[in-house]
C-alpha cells in the first residue's frame, strides 16, 4: 500500500479517535501523532509515560516486571526471589529467553523460579519472618549463589513489610549481597519505573558497597562495558565480539548473561555502552557523575547502524581501536552483502508496523530499511519523552507514532494502513495472525535470535523472509471467499 | 526544587537533565560562567528558565545540583 500523506494520517487518526467518550478521546488524542521530522523536541507532538486510561486493553506490563523481569533476572549468579504469592514469578518465568552459561540450580540460576509463595496468614501477620527463612534456605539449598534479590510484588507495599531490615539482617548473616527492591506493580504507570527502581537498587545496594572490594583488578585503557542488552537468543554474545574484535576488553555485561561481580567492576570501566536507553541510562547517569565515566547509546542493528555505531565508540578512543573499527566493518562485509543480496529482492518495499518496548520501535528500523523494508508506524510500551526525542529522526516523515496503543486502535491502523509485517508482543501476535497478517514477536525475537551484531542480522533477515513470504498467508482466507473462486461460481451460474 | 543533573556535552556546552521529567535540554546562557562564579538564571533552549544559588567556583561537571524553576517557560 502506498504511503499515506500527513492530511490522510491525520485524517486516520481521527477516525480512529471517533468511538472514544469525550474525555477518552481527549487524552487518548495526545498519545498518538504523525511523525514530523523537523522538530526537534517530541514533546511537541506526543505525550508518553502517563496513566492509561481505563477500559481500554493496553500492553504495558509492571513495575515488578521491569525490575525483575527485565533488570534483575538475567543476572546469573544470584536468586532473585519473586517476594509475595506465587502467580507473579511463576508466569513471568522463562518467558524472556535470556541465555546464559552456567549450570541451573548450581551456580545458575536464571530458568527458575524462586517465590516466597505467601498465603492468607502472611498477608494478616506480615511475611518477614518468612523471608528470612527462605534466605537461609537458599544459602542451604544453593551455596554457589553470590547473592539474593527480594523483587517485592504488590502486597509487600500494601501490607508494609520491612524488607530492607530482613535484607541488612540476612547481609550480616550470610556475608552476601541482599537486595531489596520496591518494586511493587501499583508502582507507577508501566514497567520503566521498574526499571528505574531496579537500576536505584544496584545504585546503593551493588555499586556502593563494592566500592573497596576488586582492588586487584588490573584495569587497561579499553575497558568497556555493555549496559542495557538482556542476551535475548544471545544478542550481547553477538555484540560483544564485534567489541573485542576491534581490542576494546568488556569487562561486565549489563545484565544478560551477567554476573554480581561482574556488576561490581563496572566502576572502573573508561566507557560505558548503553544499548537499551530506556532501562539503564538512570545508573549510567550515576556512574558519568559519581566515577567520571562517559557513556554512550549504540545500536547494532543492521550493518549500516552497526557501522556506524562501531565507529562512534572507536571515535572516543585511540588510533589502534579505530584501525580495529574498520578492521571489524571490513571484515564482515563480504558476509552482511551476501545477507542483503539473497533477502533484499525478496522483502524490497515492504512495510512494517512495529509496537514494542522502549528500544526496539526505533533501535530495528536501520535494520529494516538495509533490507529494503520500510517502517510505516512505530510506537513504544514505556518510552518517555527523551525517546520519542530519538524517534523523530529516526522515522520517515508523516509516519505514524502511537505511544501506549490500544488494542482496539492498534487493529484499527492495521486494517487501514495494510502492513506486510507487524512486529509487536505475545498479546498482539495471534490477533494479528488470524487477521492474516504476517507477525513477528519483536520482544524475544519470536523464539529466535540473536538479532544483534553481524551475526544475528543474517538471522533477523532469514526471519523477515520466512515470515512474511511463508505460503500460508495466502491459505487465511477460506477457499469459497477468495476472489478466484468467486469469479469461477459467478461462471458457472451464468 | 528539581534536583538537576548538569554536564558538560562534546560541544563543550551545558547540558541540563531532570530525571522525574525527562527533561533534558541544552543551556543558551548561564548568567555567571567564570572561573571564580558560577549560577545565577540559566536560560534553557525551550525557552524555560531555571536559578541556581552562585558559587565561588566553577563545579566539577556532571554534578547534581538543586535549582529554583522561575517561570513556566510558555
Amino acid at each position: 500500500m502506498a504511503a499515506l500523506t500527513r492530511e490522510e494520517t491525520e485524517a486516520l487518526i481521527q477516525e480512529v479517535l471517533e468511538v472514544y467518550p469525550e474525555q477518552a478521546r481527549k487524552d487518548r488524542a495526545k498519545h498518538l501523532a504523525v511523525n514530523d521530522q523537523s522538530l526537534e523536541k517530541s514533546n511537541k507532538c506526543i505525550t508518553s509515560n502517563r496513566k492509561s486510561q481505563p477500559g481500554v486493553m493496553t500492553i504495558r506490563g509492571c513495575a515488578y516486571a521491569g525490575s525483575f523481569g527485565v533488570v534483575w533476572s538475567p543476572v546469573k549468579d544470584m536468586i532473585h526471589i519473586s517476594h509475595g504469592p506465587v502467580g507473579c514469578g511463576q508466569y513471568a518465568r522463562g518467558g524472556r529467553r535470556s541465555y546464559y552459561i552456567g549450570i541451573t540450580g548450581v551456580n545458575a540460576f536464571v530458568g527458575m523460579d524462586f517465590t516466597s509463595d505467601f498465603q492468607e496468614k502472611d498477608i494478616v501477620f506480615g511475611g518477614d519472618k518468612k523471608l528470612a527463612k527462605i534466605m537461609n534456605e537458599i544459602e542451604e539449598l544453593f551455596p554457589l549463589n553470590k547473592g539474593i534479590t527480594v523483587q517485592s510484588e504488590c502486597p509487600i507495599g500494601l501490607i508494609g513489610d520491612d524488607i530492607e531490615a530482613v535484607a541488612k539482617k540476612a547481609n550480616k548473616e550470610i556475608g552476601k549481597p541482599v537486595v531489596p527492591v520496591r518494586c511493587e506493580g501499583f508502582r507507577g504507570v508501566s514497567q520503566s519505573l521498574g526499571h528505574h527502581l531496579a537500576n536505584d537498587s544496584i545504585r546503593d545496594w551493588v555499586l556502593d558497597p563494592a566500592e573497596n572490594k576488586h582492588n586487584d583488578f588490573v584495569g587497561t585503557p579499553y575497558d568497556v562495558a555493555i549496559l542495557g542488552d538482556y542476551n535475548i537468543g544471545g544478542d550481547a554474545w553477538s555484540s560483544r565480539i564485534l567489541l573485542e574484535e576491534m581490542g576494546l576488553r568488556v569487562i561486565a555485561q549489563w545484565s544478560g548473561d551477567g554476573t554480581l561481580p561482574e556488576m561490581e567492576l563496572t566502576p572502573k570501566v573508561k566507557l560505558n555502552l548503553l544499548h537499551c536507553y530506556r532501562s539503564v541510562n538512570y545508573i549510567t547517569r550515576h556512574m558519568e557523575e559519581k566515577y567520571g565515566i562517559p557513556w554512550i547509546e549504540y545500536n547494532f542493528f543492521g550493518p549500516t547502524k552497526i557501522a556506524e555505531s562501531l565507529r562512534a565508540i572507536a571515535a572516543l578512543f585511540d588510533d589502534k581501536i579505530k584501525e580495529g573499527a574498520e578492521r571489524v566493518i571490513a571484515r564482515y562485509k563480504a558476509e552482511y552483502e551476501a545477507v542483503i543480496a539473497k533477502y533484499r529482492p525478496r522483502l524490497e518495499g515492504k512495510t512494517v508496523m512495529l509496537f514494542v518496548g522502549g528500544l526496539r520501535p526505533r533501535h530495528t528500523i536501520g535494520a529494516y530499511e538495509d533490507l529494503g523494508m520500510k517502517v510505516i508506524g512505530t510506537g513504544y510500551e514505556f518510552a518517555h519523552n527523551d525517546d520519542y526525542d530519538r524517534t523523530i529522526k529516526e522515522m520517515g516523515n508523516a509516519t505514524l507514532l502511537y505511544d501506549d496503543v490500544t488494542g482496539y486502535e492498534f487493529e484499527e491502523f492495521v486494517k487501514k494502513l495494510q502492513p506486510d509485517l507487524i512486529g509487536s508482543g505475545v498479546k498482539e501476535k495471534y490477533i494479528f495472525q488470524k487477521m492474516g497478517f504476517p507477525f513477528r514477536q519483536m520482544h524475544s525475537w519470536d523464539y529466535s535470535g540473536p538479532y544483534h551484531g553481524y551475526d544475528g542480522f543474517a538471522i533477523f533477515a532469514r526471519d523477515m523472509d520466512m515470515t512474511l513470504n511463508n505460503p500460508c498467508w495466502k491459505q487465511i482466507k477460506a477457499p469459497w471467499k477468495t476472489e478466484e473462486s468467486t469469479n469461477t461460481e459467478v461462471a458457472a451460474s451464468a | 526544587m528539581p534536583r538537576v543533573m548538569l554536564k558538560k556535552n562534546p560541544e563543550g556546552k551545558l547540558v541540563f537533565y531532570i530525571a522525574k521529567k525527562d527533561l533534558e535540554e541544552v543551556a543558551e546562557s548561564v548568567e555567571f560562567d567564570s572561573s571564580d562564579k558560577w549560577g545565577g538564571e540559566v536560560l534553557l533552549s525551550d525557552g524555560s528558565k531555571y536559578y541556581f544559588e552562585p558559587m565561588d567556583e566553577q563545579p566539577d561537571f556532571p554534578v547534581t545540583l538543586r535549582a529554583i524553576r522561575l517561570d513556566s517557560g510558555d
